[in-house]
């Protein structure tokens, strides 16, 4: 068994949901055009994947997994989070305006970002405890607003110095500097070693 | 003649438009994640290209035919469960019939339900057409992902494993390329093949940066 905290180190580092396993990749481009809007982004993820990743791991341990109802599996996660980001962002609005004011924009493009169904996918799969689905869960958000945000800084400098192919501009540059990216993310490997 | 008026069609256009000029994957930049994850190999490409077409032009027939009972506000929510049904059927179709590719796809199956290409044609079309026309607008955007895969996964599959289908074809003496069935090489093999649809589609370059 591996211990939750190794999880979490592999899941920020050695195993980037973006870089390592491509999922996430649309918000990724889109959202790394600034840094700060980037930096938001990733708040956001972090936080509503702390929630539904051991929600959705309860209801698929205690709710489907006794009543043989697996198949429903991906029905019943994308419902839980669509109502969930929905009830955060009324949540957040009526109790924190003032935070969201400055990242609730993100949050109804959290729903069809993939990291989020991903990470239930990838726990129902490894079939993690608790924990581990915790730590899981907050990891991957780290390292998908890790990832978009060093973009994103990469992306601002390159708009000063701006020599790019006219073909190769916007989301093909993006592409290079994510490789780039993930080619320097292979110096963690060796770290820590999950599946 | 016939064939020639075809191609001033209605629906000749909307099926063409998808599969070339507005290629889902370079020009919308849609689906993108699944498109680098399973092109490393060639029977995983067209099992999950394939998968994707069944969705995507069912799902956006089904929208259209619902479209005047669906309101506004909840057409999202709407969207995601008739996808996520199809996805259930594809993915327990592999997991019966095809056991290992469906081990290899791994969650990426489950992740169609996000494929961007899904809703995108939903929203963009299928809400506000007829039920031909949206089927037409689905197969070609989704065939246009489907063969976006395919040359990915062709050149992968022979540099990174010197195999096609599981075949040998390059010499032993020929030395496979790891890192282009990886991640990284698979943001390289997708940044070179945008570059060059854009060019030979003649595409307006995006803005600086």
């Amino acid at each position: 068994m591996l211990h939750p905290l190794i999880i979490l180190v592999a899941a920020v580092f050695t195993h980037n949901i973006a870089l390592s396993y491509l999922i996430g990749m649309c918000p990724m481009l889109a959202m790394s055009r600034r840094v700060d809007t980037a930096a938001g982004m990733g708040v956001a993820v972090t936080f509503v994947l702390a929630l539904i990743g051991p929600l959705n791991w309860a209801i698929y341990r205690l709710v489907l997994v006794p009543t043989h109802s697996e198949v429903m599996a991906f029905l019943v996660f994308i419902i839980v989070i669509a109502s969930a980001v929905q009830l955060v962002e009324m949540l957040m609005g009526r109790f924190f305006p003032a935070l969201h004011s400055s990242f609730g924009v993100f949050l109804p493009l959290i729903t069809v970002n993939c990291a989020i169904l991903a990470v239930s996918l990838f726990v129902m799969l490894r079939e993690y405890n608790l924990w581990q689905t915790v730590t899981f869960s907050i990891g991957t958000g780290i390292g998908w607003g890790l990832a978009t945000t060093i973009i994103a800084g990469i992306r601002e400098r390159l708009q000063l110095v701006g020599d790019v192919p006219a073909d190769l501009r916007g989301a093909g540059i993006t592409m290079v500097i994510a490789g780039i990216l993930a080619l320097a993310f292979i110096g963690f490997s060796g770290m820590v070693a999950i599946q | 003649m016939n064939l020639r008026k075809l191609a001033y069609t209605r629906p000749w256009r909307v099926f063409i438009a998808g599969f070339f000029k507005e290629n889902a994957v370079t020009y919308q930049l849609l689906g993108l994640c699944s498109t680098l994850a399973v092109s490393n190999k060639l029977e995983n490409a067209i099992a999950m290209g394939l998968g994707v077409v069944f969705v995507v032009t069912i799902s956006s027939a089904l929208i259209s035919v619902l479209r005047r009972w669906i309101p506004g506000q909840y057409r999202m929510i709407t969207y995601m469960i008739v996808t996520s049904t199809f996805v259930i059927i594809v993915d327990q179709f592999l997991k019966a019939n095809f056991p290992l590719i469906s081990a290899q796809l791994g969650p990426y199956v489950g992740l169609i339900i996000t494929n961007c290409i899904v809703m995108g044609r939903q929203e963009a079309f299928a809400i506000k057409n007829g039920v031909g026309l949206s089927l037409l607008d689905g197969l070609g955007s989704s065939l246009s992902y489907f063969y976006t895969l395919l040359i990915l996964a062709f050149i992968r599959e022979i540099l990174g494993f010197g195999t096609l289908l599981g075949a040998r074809v390059t010499p032993e003496s020929f030395p496979v390329w790891v890192v282009i069935t990886m991640a990284q090489g698979a943001w390289f093999m997708l940044a070179i093949f945008y570059w060059v649809f854009r060019r030979a589609a003649k595409l307006q370059p995006a803005e600086q940066g």
